[in-house]
């Protein structure tokens, strides 16, 4: 009952009148909607809670092993120093809190991704064969694409049309036709999640 | 050259550089900037999330204001927190189940306009004023793009007789799509490393005498 | 010449690293200078913003993280670089908890090289989690979903916010992102409440964007890095025209100069890579 029935039951009860209270201009209808959302934002927020928990817990197991214990211990001290410099010294512009967010978290992430272009390259070199006719045409519309999205593709005549002619139709078909289908996709999802025949969400 | 004597940039030029020495092999430096990482970011998540959404939008209306239906979400939300205990683990699907009925009811009628209704009437009707000959032959050639590409991936009926010149016409609009995704793609992974190497050479090193 | 080929077609991995290392580093040392023109849904958003009454209200909602920072964050400095030059004021608000400090990040520069008064000028909201239930919010009441800014002031004693109540009283919404975020500002703030849309998207996913474009879900967007150094010379045009010529800045038009090399060394490496695997491929069949 309160594992199984009254989750499924939540969520078949919330999500119809969600969806009829689109259609039906009440002010109760109204209210409920209001109501709503500032409940899904205060539930939502709570959800750190759950992101803190596992983060804290993998951490703590980690600091039981040898070769994981320093990367778990600095894991663990990074998290308490910014949440300690975050609620006491503040998070306006020029607090610590900030700094560490522009001159240690922003770097550190976009360096990250930034190994990416490495990667690419390597691949673009071993990897982008024109094996096939539909290999050839994907490589030739990205030469296209590439060339004309340099700054020097700019000042070539023609070549700014051209890649908005590219863009704007045959790749706007395509990714059309991918987004009808997957929004008829997720619309089918959502409501088999609300009429309770896909359940995997409730997990094992 | 004007290197930074600002200790915050040094930081940062030590970090980037612990970090793109994975480009030679996963190392010591690496990885305790990796864990930098994780703990900072989960630190800073928390303090906004706290200050800016369970403090305002759930607290203080329900201890401060005094509205007392936002004991419900306040319940739901310590929900979360019997993942501590595994007997009562199962309560962590309350606060989903709430967030799914909603979410799920309240986008439904919207995402059906948003991406279907409006997606196929501009397939169909791309220019209600008028068009000259080009647009009529662009207009037909996403007409045409969109329903291939759309019976491309309709796997219930197999690819054979007249189904399959028309997948293949599909298939020629996916691969010019691709491949324009392809071709901006190149620019998405190379801005990050320009920013880094901007940061490295200017902000740290002070060779770039056009950043500030 | 055929050995030569095939060789060239066979460099190491430190090989390509270094090649891309010094491609993309020459052009930042000794820029080229080249310029940048406005591409069409680059001019859309900028004559949509440039030509809005003073006092009017743009929202941008800064809905990405560092690992998207030097393509997004030139777009947002500048467009609120933009806006403060023409009396607009620009609300800046995020749906994810890194958006809200390089949102404070873009605003401290038109503070400090514009003059720009916070909460008069611009005003920073700051993250809300809650994701469609905060878009959805805005359009009954920003003050139900925001009642005080990032800080903690109440959004009734800033200035700035007087007579903002909601969507109606903004103009426009632009969602930087390196997802799929400005989606769903077009599924709920669009659909539902006609609010105009606009995006600032990562070059990945610049593609996707052009189905909404054609249909005016988004009334234009900067893609890319190259969205961001159109938008931001045409800025730094319109700076030096009202005198501030020192506010001027050049991240996103020189590294767009740098990225030029970099795609043209990429379509090289490609070229390189299929003549060695066909000349290889004809010997292994001979």
């Amino acid at each position: 009952m309160l594992q199984r029935k009254i989750p499924l039951a939540m969520v078949f009860v919330f999500g119809v009148i969600s969806t009829l209270q689109y259609f039906v201009p009440h002010p109760l209808s109204q209210q409920y909607y209001d109501t709503m959302l500032k409940w899904m934002i205060g539930v939502g927020s709570m959800a750190i809670f759950l992101a803190l928990v596992s983060f804290l817990r993998h951490h703590y197991v980690r600091l039981r092993k040898k070769e994981h214990a320093p990367y778990s211990a600095v894991a663990i001290l990074s998290f308490l120093f910014m949440t300690l410099v975050g609620f006491i010294g503040g998070m306006g512009p020029g607090s610590v809190f900030q700094k560490m967010f522009y001159y240690v978290q922003a770097p550190l992430q976009a360096t990250m991704f930034s190994l990416l272009s490495y990667y690419m390259a390597s691949a673009s070199y071993r990897a982008f064969r024109a094996k096939s006719f539909e290999a050839t045409l994907l490589l030739i519309t990205a030469f296209i694409v590439m060339f004309s999205v340099t700054t020097f593709g700019n000042y070539v005549p023609g070549v700014p049309k051209a890649l908005e002619w590219i863009m704007a139709v045959p790749n706007m078909a395509s990714k059309r036709g991918i987004a009808i289908g997957v929004s008829l996709g997720s619309i089918a999802t959502s409501l088999k999640i609300i009429l309770g025949v896909e359940r995997n969400w409730l997990g094992g | 050259m004007h290197i930074s004597h600002d200790p915050w940039i040094w930081i940062a030029a030590i970090l980037t550089l612990a970090i793109f020495s994975f480009l030679y092999k996963d190392n010591p430096f690496f990885k305790m900037a990796e864990h930098i990482f994780v703990g900072v970011a989960t630190g800073y998540g928390f303090v906004y999330t706290w200050n800016n959404g369970i403090y305002p939008n759930l607290l203080r209306p329900l201890f401060v204001d005094h509205q007392i239906l936002f004991v419900i979400p306040f319940i739901l939300g310590l929900m979360y927190l019997s993942v501590v205990v595994p007997k009562f683990a199962y309560f962590i699907r309350w606060p989903f189940a709430f967030l799914l009925g909603v979410g799920s009811g309240l986008s439904i009628p919207l995402a059906f306009r948003a991406s279907l209704v409006e997606q196929i009437k501009y397939t169909i009707l791309p220019n209600p004023h008028g068009m000259s000959m080009g647009l009529f032959i662009n207009a037909l050639l996403i007409l045409i793009g969109v329903v291939t590409v759309v019976l491309y991936f309709y796997f219930s009926t197999p690819h054979e007789g007249v189904m399959k010149p028309v997948t293949k016409v599909g298939i020629v609009f996916l691969m010019v799509g691709f491949g324009a995704s392809f071709g901006y793609t190149i620019m998405a992974r190379f801005s990050l490393l320009v920013g880094r190497f901007e940061f490295l050479l200017g902000n740290w090193l002070g060779v770039l005498p056009w950043l500030r | 010449m055929r050995d030569f080929l095939i060789k060239l077609a066979s460099l190491n991995r430190t090989t390509i690293y270094l090649i891309i290392t010094i491609g993309v580093l020459l052009p930042l040392v000794v820029p080229l200078n080249l310029g940048q023109k406005m591409s069409p849904p680059t001019e859309r958003l900028y004559t949509f913003i440039d030509t809005l009454p003073k006092g009017s209200h743009i929202l941008l909602s800064a809905d990405y993280d560092p690992s998207t920072l030097p393509e997004l964050q030139p777009m947002l400095e500048a467009i609120v670089k933009h806006a403060v030059l023409r009396g607009v004021i620009p609300i800046v608000m995020s749906l994810y908890p890194q958006g809200t400090g390089l949102g404070i990040q873009a605003c401290e520069k038109a503070r400090l090289e514009l003059g720009a008064r916070p909460d008069t000028d611009y005003v920073i909201l700051g993250y809300k989690p809650g994701f469609s239930a905060v878009i959805l919010g805005i359009g009954e009441d920003i003050r139900k979903i925001f009642p005080t800014n990032y800080s903690g002031i109440p959004l009734d004693s800033i200035p700035a916010m007087r007579g903002v109540k909601n969507y109606n009283d903004i103009a426009l919404v632009v969602s930087f992102s390196g997802g799929s975020t400005p989606f769903a500002w077009v599924t709920y703030a669009n659909t539902k409440y006609g609010q105009k849309i606009a995006s600032g998207i990562t070059a990945v996913s610049a593609a996707d964007f052009y189905p909404y474009l054609q249909t005016g879900q988004f009334i234009g967007a900067l893609m890319g890095m190259k969205g961001a150094a159109e938008y931001e010379y045409q800025v730094n045009k319109l700076l030096e025209k009202e005198g501030f010529k020192k506010a001027k800045s050049v991240f996103a038009v020189r590294g767009m100069e740098a990225n030029s090399i970099a795609h043209f060394l990429i379509m090289l490496f490609i070229v390189v890579g299929n003549i060695g695997y066909f000349l290889t491929k004809k010997r292994r069949e001979a």
